[in-house]
């Protein structure tokens, strides 16, 4: 059973862990003011009104995903539960002045499951890249594995018993105003080079291989 | 290697006008991007000039593109009789074949002001539209609600049951053409609610790019759709 790892979400809207110009040049501002503003801020007031009054009022958020899942046939709070969730693992998953390639235990894990972080790197790219439509692509962790997952809309590992470790937004606007011309193949780049929290990681890792002992 | 010396033509559903060439000996027709009736920025102040530029040189392109390798690759697996290449492509085919079919449509739903974009729909179809939705505004009011509502990307459409004989309201996901929610559904006015189809302009709100859409939707165009289907 897939606990949450290091990033516990609940309804309120979180900012990110860094100021919303901080992550220029590679996620503008303007992006983030949107992106968290607006698109993350509607889905936990959305989530808010839609829970009042019912049995799931009060719920941990995870509890809310996995109890409207549903095997695939989503009951309607999902979209805004797992997204709200999506986007706060989301911001917790970059920082300032991060990406490129990790060290230590993680490189190590990477290198044993994927044969290099050149493959690791490859196979997130191309998830991300190819998620058909809007999704997310993840580095995600189960039956002590390594594994790249992609999913379409607001679906998460935590449904599909699998840890989340590092999380890509692939919906349109999380791209769409930094990266002109429809160009995703750029910000995945931009992402997987210069944004990616590896600390974030680490922890979250740490905490699943806790949750599954 | 034989060469294949028959044409195979895929017509898309609902599709007349799709330019196509052959692609050297292999016999597969291939697509090409349709020209917009208008100029890019003819539809404003509803759809940016910018949007529609990059909606029809980028997304849709991109459709066309990926489309065409996908069929050159079905064509060789099938050549082959390698079946487990064949079941793989259909994913990349209904996803980019969908996109072209799609937007193909959707170029010629819209229209400019000055060209009848936005005229309520007469005759036949306008007669229809009132018996089963009320009032055209009670189709637009349903239409705008379910493509709002959509999560994810995806299109909201007005179709007519061949069948049935009656017109209907649904949504597709992703680039899944109306013929995919039933075999008897031909597509009259399809509103792309994918986030590109709107976000330089109206960003995050989706309502407001569907109360605008419909000044300038070519009733025109469906109307002839309509009656040609119901002949």
């Amino acid at each position: 059973m897939a606990a949450s790892a290091a990033v516990t979400a609940n309804y309120v809207l979180k900012p990110p862990p860094y100021p919303l110009d901080a992550l220029e040049p590679h996620m503008s501002k303007q992006t983030l003011e949107f992106h968290w503003g607006k698109h993350h801020r509607a889905y936990v007031d959305n989530l808010k009104k839609q829970v009042l009054g019912s049995e799931l009022e009060g719920k941990p958020l995870e509890h809310i995903i996995q109890n409207t899942y549903n095997n695939g046939d989503l009951l309607p709070p999902f979209n805004n539960a797992a997204q709200a969730w999506n986007h706060e693992f989301f911001w917790e998953s970059m920082k300032p002045g991060g990406g490129g390639k990790p060290s230590g235990e993680l490189l190590a894990l990477l290198e044993r499951d994927f044969t290099s972080y050149e493959k690791f790197y490859d196979e997130f790219n191309a998830a991300a890249a190819t998620q058909f439509g809007a999704g997310w692509a993840w580095l995600a962790y189960a039956d002590n594995k390594l594994k790249v997952v992609k999913t379409p809309n607001a679906v998460n590992p935590l449904v599909l018993g699998s840890f989340p470790l590092l999380t890509i937004d692939v919906w349109e606007h999380a791209y769409y105003l930094d990266f002109q011309q429809n160009r995703r193949p750029d910000y995945i780049k931009t992402f997987m080079n210069n944004l990616v929290s590896w600390e974030a990681v680490s922890s979250r890792l740490e905490a699943a291989k806790a949750a599954s002992s | 290697m034989a060469i294949r010396s028959v044409l195979s033509t895929r017509t898309l559903s609902g599709l007349k006008e799709t330019s196509s060439k052959l692609l050297g000996f292999r016999g597969i027709q291939t697509f090409t991007l349709p020209d917009l009736p208008y100029d890019y920025s003819a539809l404003e102040p509803a759809i940016s000039g910018e949007i529609m530029q990059i909606h029809h040189q980028k997304h849709h392109q991109t459709y066309v593109t990926n489309y065409n390798n996908a069929l050159e690759q079905l064509d060789q697996a099938v050549n082959k009789g390698d079946a487990s290449t064949v079941v793989k492509l259909h994913s990349a085919i209904k996803f980019n074949g969908g996109g072209h079919v799609n937007h193909s449509i959707f170029w010629k739903n819209l229209a400019p002001v000055n060209q009848g974009g936005g005229e309520p729909p007469k005759g036949a179809l306008g007669g229809a539209i009132d018996t089963h939705f009320g009032s055209l505004e009670g189709l637009v009011k349903k239409m705008s609600a379910e493509g709002a509502a959509l999560q994810g990307s995806g299109w909201v459409w007005l179709g007519l049951d061949k069948e049935l004989k009656k017109l209907v309201v649904d949504t597709t996901a992703n680039q899944d053409p109306l013929v995919t929610k039933g075999a008897s559904l031909v597509p009259l006015v399809g509103i792309d609610v994918w986030e590109h189809a709107y976000y330089l302009q109206y960003k995050n709100v989706r309502p407001d790019y569907l109360k605008n859409v419909w000044k300038v939707i070519n009733w025109k165009y469906a109307s002839e759709v309509y009656e040609s289907e119901c002949k």
